[in-house]
């Protein structure tokens, strides 16, 4: 009985390397929701991202027309390869309002140039002020944004050709 | 060519390492006593090498950093030329394959050391510890030669460096990963020593004086450590913390308190002979804490501030390393702790029943925070996402700790073997009224929290308990290991007064100010001067002028929210100001727009004190470590010099 207790620490050793390896195999799912899904934006006005811009405010977001908000920067390379595909949802009719992240006009309007400029607004969000009171934890992210100014549904990482139409579909929930 | 020569040392450490190993357990196989010492005479002899072909590489590799060589791979992409020479030669541990050179360096030095030097137990014990070291060793070198070669080439050179992580910029995080690393490999040498004298089966009084200056030496290293990193943690991050029960600072904390349990069983060992199972038993959960720690920090595996050391692939290399040695290790133990023998017995009130109370204590806090920080683990596989925090970690370990303490105040007037509590009632009377006089007094004059007043009344307590042992003694006659063990504890409690006195006490304000209005915290005025634009060699700043003042002469902070360039990164540099009784804590934070500024601070009475404490806990532990080994060189000198006395009367009768 006594050399029995001599193999508990083996015993527990061994669940833990179990655990451990079993946890290393799983895929690690780095995303973090938003907690602001199903809530509204919060109030902001944040400058505008182009020279001769508007600035844009979470009013913009209640006139009954729903929207994608992309958060977004020019520094951020998974930002170009979702370029052509919010290219593909502007030619589907969405308005997509843009927030650049720590970002100056600059770079984004030769951005905008090289990789084209989906965006019916376009803003500054210098501090991440929105971008965190919106729940987002990295760029790219993007969010469907019903007519009252709701958000809906939240896309994390860079849209690719098979999200489209699930952003449709979500675009489309959100109208009802 | 230095890359190249680095290389070639480190492939030839290697073979030497394998040897090692190799002849060492030949020599435990051996058939015959002759046999045995033929082929175990080698193991020194290759360990001593080993250290010094190491040693070799990793000279190599700080060369290539300092000359910021960028056709070798890891110079490019850890370093570049802009940066300061100390920053550049610390760049060459602060990623993953530098710091894997680093260890093996220490380790095979470790090895070489005790091939050189130790003498005390039997031969063929020490050629076992090699071969065990050797073991760990091979792994390591297989590791780092395999998957992270810290020496190759590119295949045309960089045209300049990728920089290095600009939080990692900093005197105290370039010093606080190898001060770790030491205390890691310490406990390694303390493993292979337990692992060799389980085999042999050696464990003994003599195992245990020859193991003790390792854990000891590898306690002082940890101590250091976690203390810098915590400084690290607590003027860098901007938070006003000192510790976040991160699992990465749990991963160097889990490590120190398996030590503290295994220097005080050792030392039970070492003077009594007794506790032999369990210090072996503490001996392979310190090494495991401290691979444990490193799978935490590079495998990612759980999430964590200092996710920038992260690579799934090199966890499973060290998952299989932990897996080989640790369970080689405990298997060992299973089967061969039946055999070892009991130690000599002690009554209930001894000096080795109150360090039996408190290994159990430290191995309970160690069991708690083991928990905490893997419990997300678990909870993940089961497809729950939990994270453990402070209320947890605090008000559990607090239920082992204060117990703790109160023994801890005890124990070192105690007597070894038997004792009478009548003995020392008078000074446990002493000490009971100073914990409840502060207690009440703290309790009366302010509306902190039980847990940090109960800190408080301790902290007293043991300040006063701490110097008891040196009372009616000689004082120049009392053993340099005795001083240490004084010095540690007082430590202790000088540490445990800055904890409880900053979490109990602390003041916290957040004031957008515009310039020239000022902000009050505790004892201070805050005047904001102005903010203004900054560019150092590799950032851009916006520094805050402020003007601070208690009453006399004012002096001027700078606080700064820094901007890297490479790679992009924003950091905030708090800035202190020290008065006798604390510290004045400032963060700039953001515009509030209108021209206001965000300011963030604290004030937070004897916080410097944590870490005052924490050097004069490593200071005891180092003169302990010197005194023990000067102690046992004097020993070793006595017995070679009586053996001759004896000899010559054989002689001459």
């Amino acid at each position: 009985m006594k050399r029995a207790i001599f193999f508990i620490p083996l015993a527990m050793f061994t669940l833990f390397v179990g655990i451990a390896s079993y946890q290393l195999t799983q895929p690690k799912d780095d995303a973090v929701p938003s907690r602001m899904v199903g809530k509204p934006l919060p109030v902001f006005e944040l400058p505008a991202g182009r020279a001769n811009g508007v600035p844009v405010t979470n009013a913009d977001f209640t006139d009954g027309k729903p929207r994608l908000l992309n958060i977004w920067a020019t520094w951020c390379l998974p930002c170009i390869a979702e370029a052509p595909q919010l290219e593909a949802l502007k030619e589907a009719g969405v308005p997509i309002v843009g927030l650049a992240i720590r970002d100056t006009p600059e770079d984004i309007a030769q951005f905008l140039e090289t990789h084209g400029d989906p965006y019916t607004g376009l803003a500054i969000d210098q501090r991440s002020m929105v971008q965190l009171g919106i729940g987002s934890s990295g760029v790219p992210e993007t969010f469907v944004i019903d007519g009252k100014g709701i958000i809906r549904h939240q896309h994390i990482g860079d849209i690719r050709e098979r999200d489209i139409p699930i952003l449709l579909q979500e675009l489309e929930d959100a109208r009802r | 060519m230095t890359a190249e020569i680095g290389l070639a040392a480190l492939w030839m450490a290697a073979a030497l390492c394998v040897m090692q190993f190799i002849t060492g357990a030949l020599a435990l196989r051996a058939d015959t006593v002759s046999e045995g010492a033929d082929i175990g005479a080698i193991t020194r002899p290759a360990a001593i090498v080993q250290g010094l072909l190491a040693m070799t590489a990793f000279v190599c590799l700080l060369w290539l950093f300092a000359i910021t060589d960028l056709s070798v791979k890891l110079v490019a992409s850890n370093s570049h030329s802009d940066k300061p020479l100390l920053y550049k030669i610390t760049g060459a541990w602060g990623n993953h394959e530098g710091s894997m050179s680093l260890w093996i360096a220490v380790m095979a030095l470790s090895g070489a050391a005790i091939g050189a030097l130790e003498k005390r137990l039997p031969e063929k014990t020490i050629q076992a510890v090699l071969a065990a070291q050797g073991a760990v060793g091979a792994g390591f070198y297989a590791f780092i030669i395999g998957s992270s070669n810290p020496f190759e080439r590119l295949p045309t050179p960089a045209a300049q460096g990728a920089g290095l992580n600009p939080l990692l910029q900093d005197f105290g995080l370039a010093f606080h990963p190898p001060t770790l690393y030491m205390g890691y490999v310490g406990l390694s040498v303390a493993f292979s020593f337990v692992v060799g004298a389980l085999v042999t089966r050696q464990v003994t009084p003599d195992f245990a004086r020859a193991m003790r200056p390792w854990v000891l030496g590898a306690w002082v290293f940890l101590t250091l450590g976690i203390s810098a990193g915590s400084w690290w943690a607590y003027y860098e991050l901007g938070w006003g913390g000192w510790w976040f029960w991160d699992p990465v600072e749990n991963a160097s904390l889990m490590p120190w308190l398996a030590a503290t349990a295994l220097l005080h069983s050792v030392t039970v060992l070492a003077a009594r002979d007794a506790l032999r199972t369990w210090t072996v038993m503490l001996g392979v959960v310190a090494f495991s804490m401290s691979m444990l720690g490193t799978f935490i920090v590079r495998s990612g595996v759980l999430t964590s501030v200092h996710s920038f050391a992260v690579d799934p692939e090199r966890g499973a290399f060290i998952l299989i390393l932990l897996a080989i040695y640790i369970g080689g290790a405990l298997a060992l133990f299973a089967w061969r702790a039946g055999t070892i023998s009991e130690g000599k017995r002690f009554a209930l009130a001894s000096r080795e029943a109150a360090l039996v109370f408190n290994n159990i204590m430290l191995c309970a806090i160690l069991g708690v925070v083991l928990l905490g920080t893997l419990y997300p683990l678990m909870a993940e596989a089961m497809g729950d996402r939990v994270s453990v925090g402070a209320p947890y970690f605090n008000s559990v370990s607090a239920v082992f700790a204060l117990p703790m303490f109160a023994i801890m105040a005890v124990g070192p007037i105690l007597r070894w073997r038997q004792d009478s509590g009548g003995r020392i009632s008078k000074a446990a009377i002493l000490l009971a009224a100073i914990g409840i006089v502060t207690f009440v007094a703290g309790w009366l004059a302010s509306d902190a929290g039980i847990l940090p007043l109960l800190g408080l009344a301790f902290a007293a307590v043991l300040g006063v308990a701490s110097v008891l042992p040196l009372y009616s003694r000689s004082l120049r006659r009392t053993p340099l290991a005795t001083w240490g063990m004084v010095l540690a504890h007082l430590g202790i409690a000088v540490s445990l007064f800055g904890m409880a006195s900053e979490s109990g006490f602390s003041k916290e304000t957040l004031a957008a100010v515009s310039a020239g209005e000022s902000a009050a915290i505790g004892p201070y005025e805050v005047t904001l001067l102005g903010v203004e634009p900054l560019a150092g060699p590799n950032w851009t700043a916006l520094e805050a002028r402020l003007s601070v003042s208690d009453g006399s002469e004012p002096v001027v902070l700078r606080p700064q929210s820094r901007s890297y360039v490479q790679p992009v990164q924003t950091t905030t540099e708090s800035a202190l100001h020290n008065r006798w009784d604390g510290q004045l804590y400032v963060v700039l934070g953001q515009a509030a727009g209108d021209g206001r500024w965000q300011l963030r601070l604290w004030w937070k009475p004897f916080v410097t004190l944590i870490w005052y404490g924490s050097i004069l806990i490593a200071l005891g532990g180092a003169m302990a470590a010197v005194g023990h080994i000067m102690t046992g060189h004097r020993r070793r000198r006595l017995v070679v010099r009586l053996k001759e006395r004896r000899a010559e009367e054989a002689a001459l009768a």
